[in-house]
């Protein structure tokens, strides 16, 4: 067990706790630039795709995992980035002009959903985000000067540092880069008083309030930063597929990241990459899956939300800190050993919370 | 007279809606967690229906009778199986259980019963009465009646059955439920029953309209712009919410050339958000206010 002897209180909010942290992130760093070098170019797309992933759950992250608020409709904030990237593309703005406007636009639209809503709390907010995810749908539908409707928009691939966004390898940099990025701001909104607010109104409304937290003006924020993130995800989703239709940015999407980080760990921005390699794996587990099945199984298309639905219960039932949380006991089983008590994660019995007056 | 038309066909579809709210009331009121797989759950009772009527050939009665039957039981284990788990957790981990839910319920029907569209003969398909130049059909006759139905039964269980009060004395308080000796476990698992029972009634009665497939699983979602007008928690303000969800509905899709296009589909959810951003408290809500910040 490593024990961290405490000098000053500034090593309390320091990004890495110690120095194994250091060598470890840096060389899993060095490892991801270095992929290109062994991986042909189906793996790198696919890693590109689990890096976008990982950027919309960091957003989906800090709303659900850190704020405490569902959102069940965030494929929408996805659609918002992805649209307007590609119509900004269409207009001749370039890449490096159009990605902070597409941030500053899912900022924007954020907010602008966020404030309506605050009044929203548990179930109320989610299902008022589950409605907003399908009218956000409708209307990538039939705004079709913007988006050009069920025809679809096809992604321009401009020329960007001189590379193209054809070439697998240098879209994976980008991708990497911009999941450093969003991980790296993450990381230092969550440490900064904003976040800490942000986890004592998950922890306790009533508390955070208490202490003089402005419940309005950081849960408007806690959506605008959400959406911000998930827009920039979109940016690049939408140089992944290519060509945008609207029902990409269907319900289903919106519940793959609440999958993504319920199976991640909620409440862990490494959740968000161990979830967001999960999500990205299941079509082939689903695949390997269909193989061991009879055929008169194994062929059906009601397969995927079926074993969807069922990772997604037990997960809830039987591991609620997600894959997360499961490494941590583990770790802690190692470093304990062999005093490890089962006791140290047991769930708390708790009565039924009632939020009603 | 159109209008009239309109609101008639308004009204059968919002009974549709106010069936699938009242679930969702019944099991909030109860236990405070919404179920979100109760379209899959009213999906799964047409299927069944389907299999009975359809495919074994019973007669439409029975076979509705034992639909409701095998789902009100299916609910029963539903709840004391599964969904008791998680209670007292935060209201995310059962939002994100019962989505689970409503997925395995869905991919498992595609799976047994296929991703084709079914139908099956009711004694109500096709058949239609004309009253002073209005056109009723029969089936949406069948599905206001059999509401009303419904809803009278419900309100004398409710009222006057010792279990009914048991229940709603649980919904009420369930420390206080305890002390009195009920058993409020079993009653939960009990309303959870009941909920699905009226969701199988629900698609039983809607599936001449609609035809049996998967995809009926989603009027669930616009039954919460139902429940939500009506006012969480309240047993009539469901079945008027959904009525008057449906009325909009139609109205939106007549006069979709006043407004804008392709409003109909939306008109609920739109519906929905308003009265969340409006009047929270909905129509008929017996709460003294929904927690604000």
């Amino acid at each position: 067990m490593r024990f961290i002897f405490k000098t000053k209180y500034s090593q309390d909010i320091n990004i890495a706790k110690h120095n194994g942290d250091r060598f470890w992130y840096s060389l899993l760093i060095l490892i991801m630039v270095a992929l290109p070098l062994v991986l042909n170019d189906f793996y790198l797309g696919e890693i590109s795709y689990i890096c976008i992933l990982s950027i919309a759950g960091i957003g989906l992250m800090i709303l659900s995992g850190y704020t405490g608020l569902a959102s069940l409709g965030h494929a929408a904030f996805l659609g918002v980035g992805a649209y307007t990237h590609a119509f900004l593309l269409t207009n001749g703005i370039p890449f490096y002009a159009s990605i902070p406007i597409v941030i500053v636009v899912s900022f924007l639209v954020g907010a602008a959903i966020g404030i309506p809503i605050l009044r929203l709390t548990g179930m109320y907010l989610a299902i008022a985000t589950l409605a907003l995810g399908f009218i956000a749908e409708h209307v990538f539908i039939k705004w079709e000067h913007f988006t050009g409707g069920n025809r679809g928009l096809p992604v321009p691939q401009p020329e960007f540092l001189g590379m193209s966004f054809y070439d697998s390898v240098f879209f994976y940099y980008v991708c990497l880069v911009f999941l450093i990025a969003a991980m790296f701001a993450a990381i230092n909104i969550l440490r900064s008083p904003t976040g800490r607010a942000f986890v004592a109104i998950r922890d306790s409304e009533i508390a955070a309030q208490s202490l003089g937290v402005n419940l309005g003006l950081y849960k408007a924020l806690s959506f605008a930063i959400s959406g911000a993130f998930t827009g920039l995800a979109g940016a690049l989703l939408a140089h992944y597929i290519g060509y945008l239709a609207p029902d990409i940015f269907n319900i289903f999407l919106s519940l793959t990241l609440l999958l993504l980080i319920v199976v991640g760990g909620m409440g862990s921005l490494h959740g968000t990459v161990f979830g967001a390699i999960f999500v990205g794996f299941l079509p082939q587990l689903i695949a390997i899956c269909r193989d061991y099945l009879p055929s008169s199984i194994g062929s059906q298309p009601g397969l995927e939300p079926m074993l969807f639905g069922l990772i997604l219960v037990f997960f809830i039932l039987y591991e609620p800190l997600g894959i997360y949380g499961r490494w941590m006991k583990i770790k802690l089983f190692f470093e304990l050993f062999p005093t490890y008590k089962r006791q140290t994660f047991k769930k708390q019995k708790v009565f039924t919370k009632s939020d009603r007056v | 007279m159109q209008l009239i038309q309109l609101l008639i066909d308004g009204i059968a579809s919002g009974c549709i809606y106010g069936l699938v709210a009242l679930g969702f009331v019944l099991i909030y009121k109860a236990t405070e967690t919404i179920n979100f797989a109760q379209g899959d759950i009213l999906m799964l009772g047409a299927f069944v229906a389907y299999s009975l009527i359809g495919i074994l050939g019973m007669d439409y009665l029975t076979g509705f009778a034992l639909t409701v039957l095998i789902i009100a039981v299916f609910g029963f284990f539903l709840d004391a199986v599964v969904v008791r788990q998680i209670i007292g957790q935060p209201a995310f981990a059962t939002v994100m259980l019962t989505i689970g839910l409503g997925f395995i319920f869905r991919g498992f029907a595609s799976i047994y019963w296929g991703t084709d569209i079914f139908s099956f003969s009711t004694p109500f398909s096709g058949k239609i009465t004309e009253f002073n130049g209005l056109i009723i059909s029969y089936v949406n006759l069948s599905i206001i009646v059999g509401t009303a139905v419904l809803m009278s039964a419900l309100y004398f269980f409710f009222t006057f059955s010792k279990i009914g009060v048991a229940m709603r004395a649980s919904s009420e308080n369930q420390l206080a439920a305890y002390y009195m000796g009920i058993p409020v476990k079993f009653i939960f698992s009990l309303i959870w029953s009941i909920s699905a029972g009226v969701a199988a009634v629900a698609g039983v009665l809607l599936a001449p309209i609609t035809l049996v497939d998967t995809s009926i699983s989603l009027i669930g979602l616009k039954a919460f712009a139902a429940a939500v007008l009506g006012g969480f928690g309240s047993i009539p303000g469901a079945i008027v919410g959904g009525i008057i969800i449906g009325i909009v509905e139609q109205l939106c899709g007549t006069y979709e050339n006043y407004l804008f296009e392709g409003v109909r589909e939306i008109s609920a959810y739109l519906v929905l958000i308003l009265t969340l951003i409006i009047y929270p408290r909905g129509l008929f809500s017996d709460k003294a206010e929904v927690k604000k910040v």
